[in-house]
C-alpha cells in the first residue's frame, strides 16, 4: 500500500521538474514567474504525499498549509511588484 | 488504514494526470497567456484531486479536516494568483500572441533575451488597450 504512494510521489516529483524548463528559458519575466508558481503549487501535493510515506501526515499537513499560504502571498506580492513601466517612462495603467 | 485506500489511489493518480497536463502545457504552448491558461486551471483541479485522495486515505480525523481546508484554500487562492500575474503582465504591456503570427518562442524567428532581463522583449511591448478586441 505504501509502495503505491511512493510510486505516485516519484511520478509527481518528475512532473514538478517539468516547469523548471520554463523558469530557465522563459522568454519573458512573466513566464519565469509562471513556472515558479506552477512548481510551488505542485509542491503542496508532494508535501502531503511525503507525509503519507513517512507516516507523519499530521505534521506534514501543517507544513503544506504554510507552504500554500506563502506561495499565494509570494505570488501576489511579486505580481504587484513586477508591473514594469513602459520603456518611454509612461506610468503603468492603474488598477481599479 | 481504512476502506478508502483504493479511492485514495485513484484520486491521487487522476490528480497527477491533471498536474502532468498542466506541466506539458507550460512547456508546449506558444505564449505567456496561453501557458497560464493551461496551468491556472488544471493545476488547481489536479491539486484538489490529490489532496482529496490523501484525505480519503486519512479518513475522518483532525488531519482530514485540515486537508479539506487545504483544498478549499487552494481552490480559492490559486486562480486569484494566476489572475494577478496575468493582470500584471497585461498592464505591463505584454502583447498577446494572435493566431497566424509567428510563434514568439521560435528561436530562429527573433531576438529574445536582450540582456537587461526586465522581461519586456521590446518587440512584444504594446500599449495596453491598443490591441483589445
Amino acid at each position: 500500500m505504501e509502495q503505491a504512494f511512493v510510486v505516485e510521489a516519484v511520478v509527481l516529483a518528475v512532473i514538478i521538474v517539468i516547469p523548471a524548463y520554463r523558469v530557465i528559458v522563459g522568454p519573458t519575466l512573466f513566464d519565469r514567474l509562471l513556472g515558479a508558481g506552477a512548481i510551488g503549487t505542485k509542491t503542496v501535493a508532494l508535501i502531503c504525499l511525503v507525509g503519507i510515506i513517512f507516516d507523519r501526515l499530521d505534521m506534514f499537513v501543517d507544513i503544506a498549509v504554510g507552504y500554500a499560504i506563502l506561495n499565494f502571498i509570494g505570488n501576489l506580492a511579486i505580481a504587484k511588484y513586477f508591473i514594469v513601466p513602459k520603456p518611454d517612462g509612461h506610468p503603468p495603467v492603474e488598477s481599479r | 488504514m481504512n476502506g478508502f485506500d483504493g479511492l485514495a489511489l485513484v484520486l491521487v493518480a487522476a490528480g497527477a494526470l491533471f498536474l502532468l497536463v498542466g506541466s506539458i502545457g507550460v512547456v508546449r504552448l506558444p505564449d505567456f497567456y496561453t501557458r497560464i491558461h493551461a496551468v491556472g486551471k488544471s493545476d488547481t483541479l489536479g491539486l484538489v484531486l490529490v489532496v482529496l485522495g490523501i484525505a480519503a486515505h486519512e479518513g475522518a480525523s483532525l488531519t482530514g479536516v485540515k486537508l479539506v481546508a487545504v483544498v478549499v484554500f487552494v481552490a480559492l487562492t490559486n486562480p486569484v494568483g494566476s489572475h494577478a500575474l496575468v493582470r500584471s503582465a497585461y498592464v505591463s504591456g505584454l502583447r498577446p500572441w494572435f493566431k497566424g503570427e509567428p510563434v514568439p518562442e521560435d528561436p530562429t524567428a527573433d531576438h529574445h533575451d536582450d540582456g537587461d532581463d526586465d522581461g519586456d522583449d521590446d518587440s512584444a511591448v504594446a500599449e495596453p488597450g491598443e490591441d483589445r478586441r
